[in-house]
């Protein structure tokens, strides 16, 4: 496969405004002190940069196969790493949707957070910048930085203002993605040695012998499944998920699960793609064992965010089912599914942000029968829901359709063995919504229903759910191009 | 300004604080003083970094290799200076003036040491910095027993280190026939892959082995570190570093690439070393006794540098003992500030710190991540660089123990920011005010460590330049 880098032609260097805005939105807070100023400017902040990144969306060429809007520029000569950054139909959406639950997240944290306002916004938005820079990244000194600059400000978010587990969860979110990162770092330095360069477009496709392409996928795989996370590397999230403030649950869920599974599209296929068929069969059981195994979990589950945070273990198994599928349908259904699981459980993590701030409780128990004192909240709770079980006219819905589209035309077992998951799905999204509608015995106290900041954020996210779910066909445009050259180069080793 | 002004100025700010502690009477001036002579010091090595040539008959070198070692010399003086202002809690008020002068002192040694190029000076250069520090190891107040042990076990351990750097010197000479360092490296050009070459060679790197608190020698370094008071073990526990560092690349670089066993015997060494150092470390409550054995890994990381016997080994040598600097006195800071009255800060003692110091808890946990090596900090950048450097010269294996000590190191780093953020402050600490000087620095360290992980180009263009003219 040919890859080509198409120089930015807008007038402002995109990719490196987009991934700055944030950074420099952190600093200039710094200089205040009151906390309204300090909501305003981290909110401007990320809204601005929504702005900002929308030619990102608009002026996008879907025709052009390889890297658009690139940028690049000596950084650190004696190594040969350089400033690359650039973007593809795999990871523009990504950047979209991140750059889309930034503002939200300073949203959901307006009266939650209580104390150190200021540094919660520093920290929030210096997640933003890392996360958009490890998404554009085209240098895997970059690409590294941006990955490891990620994890002190998740952890500060989930040891500060975390709950009263926090010192376990925070630790253990640390050091299960540290193990990782030192694996992904011996993997760079692999390829550094072999190709005398950090590119990243440089290192894809190269041939390399199979021995070499088995380690570097292991270091990899581990690495990206650690953050996936894949079965068995999943302990880390409940936890964290749990303890994490609402906003960083919501960054943990939408956003830096996807980079496990950008880094499998990205760099597994890319540069070890004997490798990746080698071990797809492995890849597909883990899958599936993830799908059906956190769906029974889930069914057991009596706090809210346990259950959700299960509920992405099992989402991002359809996605790496779909990755390692290697069919175009697949690679399209997992790219779906990465951005619905963004939107649907990242709203249903600001559902649960919502009602802990009212009752101080995540225990689906002390929150059973909203349907009566909050429609509103529960109508929203519902669409969520529906979506994150797939029903159809959601954008669940057509990601994981198009996911067991592409497994059934490569293995019969391993789609039929995907479908129970897909059952057990609704079965614990229905549970939760029932008992959170309605109540056995006694009435819930009256609380207040949605206040209109609370509608601001979660509106934009239910716009996406029906819209992808009644018309993917704009967004599969986009996406099409790229994952289909990543196909036809794949194709050779199948 | 001539080649010697670093040099001469050291040894003016020496003779002033020599003069002062002849009179009797109140010297708190001696410590603003002290920081506005080493704030020059560092301007004057700055300078006069472009400086060359070659003095006393050839045994004194002025390149750029020992300038910019001279000019990070100088700033970890001032900046060891510049954390001063609860030193009078430590040591005695009647004695600063003699504090002072044995840190220039000790500066003042090293500065001549990494230009040395002949056995002679090299040796003069480092006994001079050594006696100074001999001196002010027990210049500690109220813990009578614990500095007298501890300046005795360094006395000891440095004599006999020095002696046998001197017999090992002894064997150069017998070798070659020569005091002068490129001499002696045309005479070992026959003799390095014989035992008695590379025996000759490992002796004479003892002495600095032993500065760089270097696996086996670096028995002395947790219990000086305990023992001594903050401002003394800060200044140990870095600027000495940096000048051993210099005198290892000179005198490892004259070893021929040939010369296998002489490199084995440094690969073993960097390995028991880091192993040791954060193997040991793991267990450690006393913050000081922690730093004493992460500089002891330290040490076996920047050997990765040395070992590599190539230029861009050296320049990365260069780049980790700057940032080394850096992030040490970070770490060394909040120490200073959290300890009241002098006495040794325990783990426990960081609890709660985010609450009690928004800003050290910060300057803490930037320095400590740079320690275990995490982007985006220059700690990062500059293991990167050893790594890859080692790598290059067919390390594998030791880059892939450096790979697996990094993340053991990585716990008990982690170990100081999870207890400044995630654990609750007891009961009544109260919070812990900084001065505007500590503020600065605080966000000195914390912009420095960041630009170096950030931006090593130009920084590495001077290092590189500096180890070609080696």
């Amino acid at each position: 496969m040919e890859l080509e880098l198409a120089m930015n032609q807008l007038p402002y260097p995109i990719l490196s405004t987009v991934i700055f805005v944030p950074l420099f939105g952190a600093l200039l807070l710094l200089l205040f002190e009151r906390e309204g100023t300090v909501k305003g400017i981290a909110l401007g902040a990320t809204l601005l940069n929504l702005l900002l990144s929308l030619p990102l969306l608009l002026r996008f060429d879907p025709r052009l196969v390889g890297f658009q809007f690139a940028e690049l520029k000596d950084w650190f000569p004696s190594l040969g790493a350089r400033y690359a950054l650039g973007v593809d139909g795999i990871s523009m959406p990504l950047i979209m949707l991140t750059a889309l639950l930034s503002p939200l997240c300073v949203l959901c944290s307006w009266r939650a957070i209580e104390y150190r306002v200021k540094e919660f916004m520093f920290c929030i938005l210096l997640m933003e910048t890392a996360m958009i820079g490890v998404f554009s990244a085209l240098d895997f000194v970059l690409f590294y930085i941006f990955w490891e600059a990620m994890l002190i400000p998740m952890y500060l978010l989930i040891a500060i203002w975390g709950g009263p587990r926090k010192d376990y969860a925070s630790i253990k979110f640390f050091i299960y993605t540290l193990v990782g990162s030192v694996l992904l770092l011996v993997a760079i330095i692999a390829l550094y040695l072999h190709n005398g360069t950090f590119s990243i477009p440089e290192a894809l496709f190269k041939g390399y012998s199979f021995r070499f392409q088995y380690w570097v996928f292991l270091a990899f795989a581990i690495a990206f499944a650690i953050k996936v996370p894949m079965f068995p590397f999943h302990t880390w999230l409940p936890a964290a998920h749990v303890e994490a403030p609402t906003a960083g649950s919501v960054f943990l869920a939408s956003v830096l699960l996807k980079m496990g599974t950008y880094g499998f599209m990205r760099f597994c296929l890319g540069i070890t793609p004997r490798a990746s068929v080698h071990f797809a069969p492995l890849m597909v059981v883990l899958s599936i064992v993830a799908i059906i195994y956190a769906g029974f979990v889930c069914l057991g589950q009596e706090d809210m965010k346990r259950l959700i945070a299960y509920s992405s273990v099992a989402h991002m198994g359809f996605v790496t089912l779909g990755i390692f599928s290697f069919t175009l349908w697949g690679f399209k259904g997992a790219l779906f599914q990465m951005l619905n699981h963004g939107v649907t459980t990242g709203a249903l993590f600001l559902c649960v942000g919502i009602i802990y701030e009212r009752t101080h409780s995540r225990l689906i128990e002390d929150n059973s029968g909203l349907g009566k004192v909050m429609p509103l909240y529960v109508a929203f709770l519902g669409l969520f829901c529906f979506s994150s079980f797939a029903f159809p006219g959601t954008n669940n819905f057509v990601g994981e359709f198009f996911v067991l589209l592409g497994v059934f035309g490569v293995n019969k077992a391993a789609g039929l063995a995907a479908i129970p998951g897909a059952v057990l799905a609704a079965a614990y999204m229905l549970r939760l919504l029932k008992r959170i509608t309605w109540r056995e015995g006694g009435e819930q106290a009256p609380l207040a229903d949605l206040n209109t900041r609370e509608v601001i954020y979660l509106l934009p996210l239910a716009v996406a759910v029906i819209w992808v779910g009644l018309a993917p066909k704009g967004l599969s445009a986009v996406m099409e191009p790229t994952l289909q050259a990543l196909i036809e180069a794949l194709r050779v080793y199948l | 300004m001539g080649w010697y002004a670093p040099e001469l100025f050291t040894f003016c700010s020496f003779l002033v604080y020599f003069l002062i502690s002849l009179r009797k009477g109140t010297r708190r001036y001696v410590r603003f003083l002290a920081q506005v002579l080493s704030f020059l010091g560092l301007i004057i090595a700055g300078a006069s970094i472009l400086e060359e040539g070659e003095f006393f008959a050839g045994a004194y070198r002025v390149d750029l290799f020992s300038q910019v070692f001279k000019l990070l010399l100088a700033l970890g003086l001032f900046l060891v200076f510049a954390m001063g202002r609860r030193s009078p809690e430590e040591v005695e008020e009647g004695y600063l003036p003699e504090f002072y002068m044995f840190l220039t002192l000790g500066t003042l040694g090293l500065m001549m040491l990494v230009s040395s190029v002949d056995l002679i000076s090299l040796f003069i250069a480092l006994e001079l910095s050594s006696y100074s520090i001999y001196v002010i190891v027990p210049l500690r107040r109220g813990h009578g027993a614990v500095d007298l042990e501890a300046a005795a076990k360094y006395v000891f351990f440095g004599a006999i280190a020095s002696g046998v750097m001197l017999y090992g010197m002894g064997y150069l000479y017998a070798l070659t026939g020569s005091t002068n360092l490129h001499h002696v490296l045309e005479g070992l050009r026959e003799v390095a892959l014989e035992p008695m070459g590379v025996m000759a060679l490992v002796l004479t790197l003892v002495g600095f082995f032993f500065k760089l608190s270097l696996f086996p020698l670096h028995f002395w370094a947790p219990d000086i570190y305990e023992g001594s008071s903050h401002l003394t073990t800060t200044y140990i526990a870095t600027v000495p570093k940096v000048g051993a560092v210099a005198l290892l690349l000179r005198l490892a670089f004259l070893a021929p690439q040939e010369a296998k066993a002489f490199v084995e015997v440094l690969v073993v060494l960097s390995a028991l070393s880091m192993t040791l150092g954060n193997l040991v470390g793991l267990v450690q409550r006393d913050l000081k006794r922690l730093l004493a054995y992460s500089g002891i890994a330290h040490a076996g990381y920047v050997m990765l540098g040395v070992l590599a016997l190539s230029g861009e080994g050296g320049a990365s040598a260069t780049y980790y003992m700057a940032v080394y600097l850096l992030m040490n006195l970070g770490l060394f800071l909040v120490v200073v500030i959290l300890s009241r009255r002098g006495e040794n800060v325990l783990i426990e003692d960081l609890k709660g710190l985010y609450r009690r110091a928004p800003l050290l808890a910060f300057t803490l946990a930037v320095s400590a991540f740079s320690l275990a090596g995490i982007p985006p900090t220059g700690g990062f950048i500059g293991k990167l660089l050893l790594f890859t450097a080692a790598f290059k010269a067919g390390h594998l294996v030791l880059v892939i123990v450096a790979t697996v000590n990094t993340a053991i190191s990585l716990f008990y780093y982690l170990n100081l920011v999870r207890y400044s953020y995630s654990r609750e402050p007891e009961g009544t600490s109260e919070g812990v005010a900084l001065s505007w000087g500590e503020r600065v620095l605080c966000y000195l360290y914390i912009v420095l460590i960041i630009y170096t992980g950030l931006f090593p180009g130009p920084l590495m263009k001077i290092f590189e330049a500096a180890s070609l003219a080696l």
